[in-house]
């Protein structure tokens, strides 16, 4: 199998990782789904860190961002499909 | 292969606790016993004194803390025979008792009225004797599951979620049917994904103990405590750049570590000893890692699986800690720290099983002897946890 760029843990889930280095905005990257190795297609919007996420849909502020299946807080400005998402855009709903 | 038929070459002690190192420990009960302690070690070669900070002026729950983990430390089965020195002869003597009850060598000296000259003198001579007598200790075929093993995870990332806590859990998946004890805490850390980790309790009972104790960690440390957010120290900055950006997201990561199936048995007290048979345990622990480490070695456990993704350094004096990660940056970087590579997980190359079973085999080459990257690297943080202010 083909070396993915992005790994993501869920069906549900509405990022994914980045698990290669050196990631360019640009790159159409090879997704797998962990649960059941299914995979798609998606283009990066920026160059992203290995470790990193990836929206794979856009985001309003408000949005609940779901990640292996279960919610890892909210957004906090608006987010396309392909963008980083980290802490400028994404917060803790905990403390 | 078949795991209920696998063996390592351990030392049973006489209290029937196996154990994966040979040491002789210099525990001091104090600080300011901390330089005889390490007098002592650099007098008797084959010694390993345990500096720490603490130990004068606790009172209640802190000072019960304190002995639980000073004793559990010297009764810990990796620790062969104990040499115990206080500033004064009470509380030393409340500590040498307690290793005493494992049947293992172990005596007491004090500072007071002897000065630091004379009882490193009396304390060398006896690490001696106890060298002598530990170092013709042979190891003998064990079953692997007498090893009891604890996990925690650090500096970790998003590959750690991914690959090397999936790996931990494979382990415990398939060892802990078939005896072994396991062990895994940072209460902080599950918040998140604690009801995940409730679901995970073998029975209702123990579920609302595990929330009853993350609840109190939240309400009595976090909430009393906190200025802020938390959102500048859980997540760590290591754990930022490394991609992960909400404790929620952090937690999930981290439970991975206890599999798909295994469920915890008991929820323990910092550095408590299991008391309900072999299985899985929940801890309350910080998710500092060596302040972590040091209460699971307290509690008896005689080896540590540590995932980490962007490369926690964290090793402990008696216990030997197993570094696994998935981040081929971090394999890239800082290789002389990591034993386990699953990075082959990230790339779709290796299953989440076959990363357990290459782990499992490290566990046994560790168990008979291998030196870990922490070891090898001289890492030994001893470091007590304190529950609040001394008197």
């Amino acid at each position: 199998m083909t070396a993915p760029h992005l790994l993501v843990h869920a069906h549900n889930d509405n990022v994914g990782v980045v698990v290669v280095e050196g990631l360019t905005a640009g790159t159409d990257m090879l997704c797998v789904i962990t649960e059941d190795n299914s995979d798609f297609h998606a283009v990066a919007n920026q160059d992203v860190p290995i470790g990193h996420k990836i929206a794979l849909a856009d985001m309003a502020v408000g949005d609940t961002v779901i990640k292996y299946g279960q919610d890892i807080g909210r957004v906090v400005a608006a987010i396309r499909k392909g963008d980083h998402v980290h802490t400028h855009n994404l917060k803790t709903k905990r403390w | 292969m078949d795991l209920s038929k696998k063996t390592v070459w351990a030392f049973r002690r006489d209290n029937g606790r196996v154990g994966v190192r040979n040491y002789v420990a210099i525990l001091p009960l104090d600080d300011i016993s901390n330089a005889a302690c390490e007098a002592v070690a650099a007098h008797i070669q084959g010694t390993i004194a345990l500096p720490h900070a603490y130990g004068r002026l606790q009172f209640g729950e802190d000072l019960e803390l304190h002995f639980r983990t000073m004793i559990g430390t010297g009764a810990n089965a990796n620790v062969a025979a104990c040499i115990v020195i206080g500033i004064e002869g009470g509380w030393t003597q409340k500590v040498v008792d307690g290793i005493a009850e494992t049947g293992k060598p172990v005596a007491g000296f004090s500072i007071e009225g002897n000065g630091d000259i004379a009882t490193v003198a009396a304390a060398s001579r006896k690490a001696k004797e106890f060298v002598h007598w530990a170092s013709e200790k042979v190891r003998e075929e064990c079953p692997l599951t007498d090893i009891w093993i604890a996990a925690k995870c650090g500096e970790s990332d998003t590959t750690t979620g991914l690959a090397s806590c999936p790996t931990v859990g494979n382990m415990y998946d398939k060892l802990v049917p078939l005896g072994l004890y396991g062990c895994f805490g940072e209460t902080s850390e599950l918040t998140g994904a604690e009801h995940l980790a409730a679901a995970r309790a073998v029975s209702p009972e123990i579920s609302a103990k595990f929330m009853k104790t993350w609840s109190a960690y939240q309400n009595d440390v976090i909430e009393a405590h906190k200025t802020s957010d938390l959102s500048d120290s859980q997540p760590t900055k290591g754990n930022i750049a490394g991609g992960l950006t909400t404790i929620e997201e952090k937690a999930l990561g981290n439970l991975e570590k206890i599999g798909k199936s295994v469920k915890f048995i008991d929820v323990l007290e910092p550095a408590e000893a299991p008391g309900r048979g072999a299985g899985l345990y929940f801890m309350d622990t910080s998710s500092a890692a060596a302040e972590c480490c040091t209460l699971q070695a307290a509690a008896g456990y005689v080896m540590h699986i540590f995932p980490t993704g962007q490369g926690n350094v964290i090793g402990n004096p008696i216990m030997p800690v197993i570094k696994v990660t998935g981040n081929p940056k971090t394999v890239r970087l800082m290789s002389e720290h990591i034993d386990v590579d699953v990075s082959g997980v990230v790339r779709r190359e290796l299953t989440i099983d076959q990363a357990g079973d290459s782990l499992i085999d490290m566990i046994v080459r560790t168990a008979n002897g291998r030196s870990t990257a922490a070891e090898a690297l001289g890492h030994r943080e001893f470091v007590m946890t304190k529950l609040y202010r001394s008197a």
